[in-house]
């Protein structure tokens, strides 16, 4: 009986189920806060196909521009894709379909996927190419365009500290994406630095509570620094 | 003379108050962080999950975990919060933030702004911009008033691609600051040494010449 525990301890376990042209949600903002384990165990896998919702799209060789190597998605759904050249090819030669989210739609798009709220009306993108073709309401003299919610049928996330049932720490900046993330997927897989044992963390202290969480594996992280900016003494 | 970068983020940093919170774009708006005068309390919003930013880090510092919205390790200030991506645009959705200050291509007499993307080249996304323009109430944009071949970028319509509709009310560029007011760019300041007539032949769309356009003082 494992009950609460979500503890899992192959890679391979973690992902086990996912398949070809799947959706998967993924935490990260650039290489910070992202699950690159679980990245690397989809290129292990070579699940084809896949439509991934994420801010970013990773680097050359690092994050999700893993995945580009071997062309393994088919869509991606993001903020911003710069900083990657294989993705720019990709992109430009039509195999990569894009769909340019603004990010704090995006956000919200994985909150209320896992909120149950199908769609929700924002000000974000009216009268841009964001708004085109999108139904438009006015409330209170102002225009809002009518977004829909997104889940996946995986969520792929890093959180910083969990205890077995997966109640989740995240830690700094690299908490970004990550809860709504695993809040969107029907199976949500979070990756952590440290597991401790049930009663070891505050509840108070808690940022996403385990309920969220269906798999949980502890990793080692190499933690690429995309901009490493530093002042002198 | 047009205003350096420098000069620039200067006279953006006269525009925060004491208490404000500022979200500051990649570039120019960020380099006004340098220019918070010592006697007032400014606390810096990434849009990535962090209100309270401070500087770069000292090497040994550095730490993965915390970046600011263009990916750079940064540090936090004493009373610094953190929190995800969807409390953070709530906050910025919300008219939380007191100040947006971030860069364009383009920006016209209807206060629409155009930031994110020329068809024909690389699309690399909106990022956070169309949240942060669609959200906040008080809006610098900072640019340059004219393309290097001389094209004013404040025209009567933007061409490219928009990031907001309606929304932007204050420009800043590096020969004038204007308010954008019932369809019409208002001169407000010059920039030193800068003539009014220049500032009108760089200006394609409507402008309003008050009387007296004072000098900013940079």
């Amino acid at each position: 009986m494992s009950g609460f525990d979500k503890v899992v301890t192959s890679y391979e376990e973690a992902l086990d189920g996912l398949e070809d042209n799947m959706t998967i949600i993924a935490g990260g903002f650039g290489l910070c806060g992202i699950p690159e384990n679980l990245i690397k165990e989809i290129k292990r896998k070579g699940t084809k196909g896949l439509t991934i919702a994420s801010n970013n799209a990773g680097v050359d060789g690092k994050g999700l521009g893993l995945l580009l190597e071997d062309k393994q998605i088919k869509k991606m759904i993001a903020s911003y894709v710069g900083e990657n050249a294989l993705f720019e090819a990709q992109m430009m030669s039509g195999e990569l379909e894009v769909e340019l989210t603004p990010q704090g739609t995006l956000a919200e798009k994985m909150r209320a996927g896992g909120a149950g709220i199908p769609a929700f009306y924002t000000a974000t993108g009216y009268g841009t190419p964001v708004g085109e073709g999108k139904e438009v309401r006015e409330f209170n003299g102002r225009h809002y365009i009518l977004e829909e919610a997104l889940s996946g049928d995986f969520a792929i996330a890093k959180a910083w500290k969990a205890d077995r049932y997966g109640n989740l720490m995240f830690r700094k900046t690299a908490r970004n994406f990550n809860p709504m993330a695993i809040t969107a997927g029907k199976i949500s897989v979070v990756e952590v630095e440290e597991i401790v044992e049930v009663g070891q963390l505050d509840p108070d202290e808690i940022h996403l509570p385990g309920i969220y969480v269906n798999r949980l594996i502890q990793g080692t992280f190499e933690k690429t620094i995309e901009q490493r900016t530093v002042r002198k003494a | 003379m047009a205003l350096t970068r420098e000069q620039l983020a200067q006279r953006v940093a006269q525009e925060f108050q004491d208490g404000y919170y500022v979200n500051l774009g990649i570039g120019i708006p960020t380099l006004a962080a340098n220019y918070i005068p010592d006697d007032m309390q400014v606390m810096l919003q990434s849009e990535n999950g962090l209100l309270g930013m401070g500087p770069f880090p000292l090497d040994e510092e550095v730490d993965a975990d915390l970046v600011n919205a263009g990916k750079q390790t940064v540090t936090m200030v004493k009373g610094a919060s953190l929190f995800c991506s969807a409390q953070s645009f709530a906050m910025i959705r919300g008219g939380h933030v007191d100040l947006t200050v971030l860069g364009a291509f383009e920006v016209d007499c209807q206060g629409n702004i155009a930031s994110y993307m020329i068809p024909g080249k690389l699309i690399k996304g909106m990022g956070g911009a169309m949240d942060l323009v669609a959200g906040a109430d008080n809006i610098i944009v900072t640019m340059t008033h004219a393309s290097k071949s001389g094209q004013s970028k404040l025209l009567s319509q933007c061409t490219l691609p928009l990031t907001g509709k309606n929304c932007i009310k204050r420009v800043l560029t590096d020969l004038a600051l204007m308010d954008i007011e019932g369809g019409k760019f208002i001169l407000r300041e010059r920039a030193p040494g800068v003539s009014v007539d220049e500032i009108i032949n760089l200006t394609s769309g409507d402008l309003r010449v008050p009387d007296y356009v004072p000098e900013m003082s940079v």
